[in-house]
């Protein structure tokens, strides 16, 4: 992903609460620590020096436990908050400098939200919930009612139109939060820990339907999260943020292989690397034994059961044009999985 | 050691000066802009002589079924819509038929004015904390000061009549309203707030789409608050010469007639618990088809 364009950019964003957040900035740009910030100033550093580029049409993941700022991060966005000092650029646009007007038209058409605790307007009916972006975007109710009538389809809710949020279990309101902000049709979709709520199997599930939409869509998501499981699934990069610090930034193999310290690192190792790792990563020079062709992006974990089945118990890796670019063996796979050292072996990532 | 046994009050002339000077300016007050004031709350007299004519017109099964009908419509229930209808029947049967229309009347009148006086004020109340400081003190004194105090100076403005008891009876009954729709739309989920901030709604369509829908349920209780309360305000108001059922219960006390007071008395009574169910199940509803909230 390093090559695409970039679409939304923040710079050297600070963001501190309290009663005199300018006087603090000089002493936080002086290396006041968090902590320090807290004792002895009565001020909480929220975001410290943000600077993120996120790709277009990709998913950029904010991953961070509670505290660390990534739901205020997400908030500047669309400027929900107001940073301290910094800059967010989108589309080459300032969004901290637009005034209200076109701050409004950018909410409700170039950035719409889904909120963890889903957010539903609970007298509305589903169909009512979902064009309420289109409502406000001024558009037909007739016009309205049938784009939002597509989406609810689309996120599997058809027939529960006329329900209102409160007879609805939690995954399917959260399935209204992301029709509401489909509908609108905007191109960056921010998602606040969107699927933290739900029980695990509801949340797999919505992985799913969003990772199924993205395919065809191509909206740019910026999706906070506290789950690494759940970031390394969906994101295309991904940021670490701690104490209002990114202190990581990769895609989900520079993370889980070359995690940058003991705190990432200790993320990190628990994970089902065969979910993560490509078999780019870990491929040695092609030989001439033969073996299926597989896509130098397939996973680990996919990989293993074919390669176990081939009778030369490797298989040839392929490019996007089909040249045979490297092989891996079945015992390469299994060191991949088995969370060995393999730092080694990465020069190339 | 004077000072401390007696209290340093005004001289007796200067305490009396001060208060004919109080008496003095608003005497002149009145005089110069009673007529103005008057004609201002012409329309609303106006209405309200209407209002009574027409429900004194109304044939009483009409009256009778009309109510069982809006008890029905707000309340789904057929305990309170038969309740309503005997209840009403009764008042009839016992000769207070036409106090009761002239009570009604006054009381709707008075419902109508309080909402949509009272709704605004609430609004902007709960949008600004400078105003809730400004609002809330003044809310009190209205609520505490015994009503005859104000009607001294609303019967120097506008003599005795109805528009002067219209008014004492909303300064009693409109503080609920208000505080009430404060309240609800102070109360509203804040995590909607910021998704309805999200979608580039403004201010305006957030109040209307979001904060007043949401906060229906208490400006209910605010309405049904206001209606309890007028009613407790009809005897009082027909010292000034409000016509109802409040005046019977004032003859009553001044002759000592029990049964008259008692019976005129429960004639209120009934009205309130009529109201009060009907306006507090159609706020009951109103919160219900939201189904069962979050788990």
């Amino acid at each position: 992903m390093s090559d695409s364009e970039t679409k939304i950019e923040i710079k050297q964003l600070f963001k501190i609460f309290g009663d005199h957040p300018e006087d603090m900035l000089e002493k936080v740009r002086g290396g006041v620590s968090k902590d320090e910030l807290n004792d002895q100033y009565n001020h909480v550093l929220g975001l410290s020096d943000i600077n993120l580029k996120m790709p277009a049409k990709g998913v950029q993941v904010v991953m961070g436990l509670s505290g660390s700022g990534k739901s205020t991060l997400i908030r500047h966005i669309n400027r929900l908050i107001e940073p301290t000092t910094g800059e967010v650029w989108v589309d080459g646009e300032n969004v901290l400098e637009m005034d209200e007007k076109t701050l409004r038209y950018f909410r409700c058409n170039r950035a719409s939200m889904v909120f963890q605790r889903f957010a539903l307007l609970p007298h509305r009916t589903v169909m009512e919930n979902t064009i309420y972006g289109l409502e406000i975007q001024g558009m037909a109710e007739k016009d309205a009612e049938k784009r939002a009538a597509y989406w609810i389809e689309r996120v599997g809710l058809a027939g529960y139109e006329e329900n209102f949020p409160g007879q609805l279990s939690g995954g399917m309101q959260q399935r209204v939060g992301l029709a509401r902000a489909l509908a609108t049709d905007a191109d960056i979709l921010l998602m606040d820990e969107a699927f933290s709520a739900l029980d695990p199997l509801i949340r797999t599930d919505m992985q799913n339907i969003l990772l199924d939409l993205q395919q065809e869509l191509y909206k740019t998501i910026v999706f906070i999260t506290h789950d690494l499981e759940e970031a390394l699934r969906i994101g295309d990069q991904i940021a670490i943020l701690r104490d209002g610090q990114v202190i990581q930034q990769g895609t989900p193999q520079q993370i889980v292989l070359k995690p940058k310290d003991d705190y990432i690192a200790d993320f990190t190792k628990d994970i089902n690397r065969g979910r993560v790792i490509q078999l780019k990563t870990i491929m040695k020079a092609p030989n001439d034994k033969s073996g299926p062709e597989l896509s130098a992006e397939m996973l680990v974990e996919d990989a293993a059961q074919l390669v176990t089945e081939s009778p030369s118990s490797q298989a040839r890796v392929t490019n996007d044009a089909g040249d045979v670019v490297g092989v891996v063996g079945i015992n390469d796979l299994i060191r991949a999985m088995a969370r060995p050292d393999i730092e080694s072996r990465l020069e190339e990532l | 050691m004077d000072w401390l046994t007696k209290f340093p009050e005004l001289g007796r002339t200067d305490l009396r000066d001060f208060r004919k000077s109080i008496d003095q300016g608003f005497k002149e007050f009145t005089r110069a802009y009673g007529e103005d004031i008057e004609s201002f709350f012409e329309p609303l007299l106006q209405f309200l002589i209407w209002l009574e004519k027409l429900l004194l017109a109304t044939p009483w099964p009409i009256f009778i079924f009309v109510v069982a009908a809006l008890a029905w419509f707000a309340s789904r229930s057929l305990r309170v819509v038969i309740g309503s209808a005997i209840s009403l029947f009764l008042i009839g049967f016992l000769g207070m038929w036409e106090d009761t229309m002239s009570t009604v009347s006054i009381i709707v009148v008075c419902t109508i004015l309080c909402f949509s006086l009272g709704l605004p004020v609430g609004i902007v109340m709960s949008r600004s904390d400078r105003a809730q400081a400004i609002v809330t003190p003044i809310l009190d004194i209205m609520q505490t000061i015994p009503s005859f105090v104000y009607l001294i100076p609303v019967v120097m403005l506008l003599g005795i009549g109805k528009v002067p008891g219209l008014i004492a009876v909303v300064i009693y009954a409109i503080p609920p309203m208000i505080r009430l729709t404060n309240l609800g739309i102070r109360l509203v989920d804040k995590e909607v707030l910021e998704a309805a901030d999200a979608f580039g709604a403004s201010p305006w369509q957030k109040l209307v789409q979001v904060q007043i829908p949401l906060a229906l349920p208490n400006i209910f209780a605010g309405v049904n608050q206001t209606i309890m309360m007028s009613l407790a305000m009809v005897v009082i108001a027909s010292m000034i010469g409000v016509t109802g059922l409040g005046q019977p219960v004032l003859k009553a006390i001044s002759n000592q007639y029990l049964a008259m007071g008692l019976l005129n008395g429960l004639a209120i009574v009934a009205l309130a618990i009529i109201f009060d169910r009907i306006s507090q199940s159609y706020g009951k509803r109103l919160q219900s088809h939201r189904g069962g909230q979050n788990e």
